[in-house]
């Protein structure tokens, strides 16, 4: 089994690393401790950049005017890419483009004219509106939002969206709403523009993140035209979770960019810093943190490589994608924590970037699925016997 | 990090204020001269952040007020006292406007360096 890159992904690793170092890290260092975005001028010249690196878009397919690359290339970039102070939520601001909304790619040809190509030009933000108060692990069941036909041309929808994302500055976006009965065939996806009579954002839910706030959104008799429809009528659960399923791989290896540099902060600070007449680094105890945070970094990279190789190959790999995701999570918390241990009392200021990574990072255990619910995943192809 | 917020001015309109985002933090508003009137704090019980209280400052600015600047941070409590301290530090007295501040519950900092 070769784990050695090929010569052309371990350029694109070296170009992008330069990038985060050479470009994002000393903008960092007059930015507001937990800002999440750059001047849109300074966006766009780094948007210049890495469109000349050819890797602009990174998410997108290649039909589309995507970087023509593989799961396992994406897996390494998401690594380097937020291997900075934002990088967790925001890697590298988003010069790179990033996933957005997939699912518009299943759009029929006018809804791509109107809906997907803005998006992908940058031109309008998009918002993603799955889940609801009453549940986001299990939406299949917890969906209350209802869409009601008003003649052949028109559904109207009422409910309540919360955890929603950039809401309140997107442009349009996709909201799930039940138009049928209970379960995933009940479910149906509609693209809305947040202009229109009915739609609100009634607050923005603060919460331990920095980045891209959370809002609830409110839908009151909101008129969506039936061209509107993305997909087929119930077949809304399935556009989701095709795409959820996929963008989870990067996902879980964005965790991995922060618990890597925490851990090589520190490792250098156990070296210089002394207590009693020693560096840290000569104590037992700081070592064995040292030994469990290079462990849990280097089993999560290949967990994480391998649900991507298996991705690559085309074949199943929901189970590999859950022991991913719970794994990257879990284990690049734990490094963060450790890591701000070795620091002391530097570790919980807001000097370094080890707090924001602790607070975002307690997040990503039940973001895009808690950690329960990937177990959930896994055991049930265990005890299904369909592991081997 | 620097005690005192040294960011430019921008002017307290429905222009700027449409580029401030939902965001916690600290915000100072100003006069023309860059003088400054107001130290404010968008936490966690806002319900649209650093743009609710700036939307406030722009339908009713306190006198002589035409300029803001903001700070995101989650650490919205601590940085407010800190810049009040060390507007007091460096002035004496609270900005003209924050009379919502009680000077007696503020500590005394000495920070480096001067006014902004």
């Amino acid at each position: 089994m070769d784990f050695a890159l090929t010569e052309e992904q371990t350029m694109i690793v070296d170009m992008v690393r330069r990038f985060v170092r050479q470009e994002i890290l000393p903008l960092e260092e007059s930015m507001d401790p937990d800002a999440d975005e750059l001047e849109p001028e300074v966006l766009a010249g780094l948007v210049e950049k890495t469109k000349a690196m050819g890797l602009y878009g990174l998410d997108t397919p290649p039909e589309y005017g995507g970087p023509d690359i593989d799961m396992v290339t994406r897996v390494l970039i998401a690594i380097e890419c937020s291997q900075h102070r934002g990088g967790l939520y925001t890697p590298c601001y988003g010069a790179f483009g990033g996933a957005r909304q997939a699912q518009l790619f299943e759009a029929n040809e006018a809804q791509k004219e109107k809906y997907l190509y803005p998006m992908l030009r940058g031109e309008k933000k998009v918002f993603f509106g799955l889940s609801e108060p009453s549940g986001g692990s299990d939406p299949a069941r917890a969906i209350q939002t209802r869409a009601v036909p008003d003649g052949n041309d028109h559904w109207v929808l009422n409910g309540t969206k919360l955890w929603i994302s950039g809401a309140d500055r997107a442009d349009y976006g996709l909201v799930f709403a039940r138009t049928g009965g209970p379960g995933r065939s009940g479910v149906s996806a509609f693209i809305v523009e947040t202009q229109w009579e009915g739609f609100k954002v009634a607050r923005i839910v603060h919460t331990l993140r920095s980045s891209k706030y959370a809002t609830e959104i409110q839908m009151d008799n909101l008129r969506v035209p039936h061209e509107n429809m993305l997909g087929e009528e119930g077949g809304g659960f399935a556009i989701a979770n095709d795409r959820l399923a996929r963008q989870r791989v990067p996902y879980a290896a964005e965790c991995l960019g922060p618990a890597i540099r925490a851990h090589e902060m520190a490792t250098e600070y156990s070296k210089i810093r002394e207590t009693f007449g020693a560096p840290l680094s000569s104590r037992q105890g700081i070592q064995w943190m040292l030994v469990e945070n290079e462990i849990d970094i280097r089993a999560a990279r290949l967990l994480v490589l391998d649900a991507a190789a298996k991705a690559d190959r085309g074949e199943p790999y929901r189970t590999e994608s859950a022991i991913a995701k719970l794994t990257c999570s879990e284990s690049a918390f734990k490094v963060v924590d450790r890591s701000m241990q070795i620091h002391g009392g530097l570790g919980v200021a807001k000097d370094l970037p080890l707090e924001r990574w602790f607070r975002e990072m307690r997040i990503r255990r039940v973001g895009e699925g808690p950690s329960e619910v990937q177990k959930h995943v896994i055991a049930r192809d265990i005890i299904g016997g369909s592991l081997r | 990090m620097a005690v005192r917020l040294d960011k430019p001015w921008r002017d307290l309109d429905a222009e700027n204020l449409a580029r401030v985002t939902g965001h916690l933090g600290v915000y100072q508003l100003a006069n023309d001269a860059g003088e400054i009137l107001y130290i404010g704090v968008a936490g966690g019980r806002t319900r649209y952040g650093l743009k609710g209280e700036l939307a406030k400052a722009l339908d009713a600015p306190p006198p002589g007020v035409t300029k803001f600047r903001v700070e995101v941070t989650m650490s919205y409590r601590t940085r407010h006292a800190e810049l009040l301290e060390a507007y007091m530090h460096d002035h004496g007295t609270l900005p003209e406007a924050n009379t919502d501040v009680d000077p007696r519950m503020l500590g005394r900092l000495r920070p480096g360096g001067g006014p902004g």
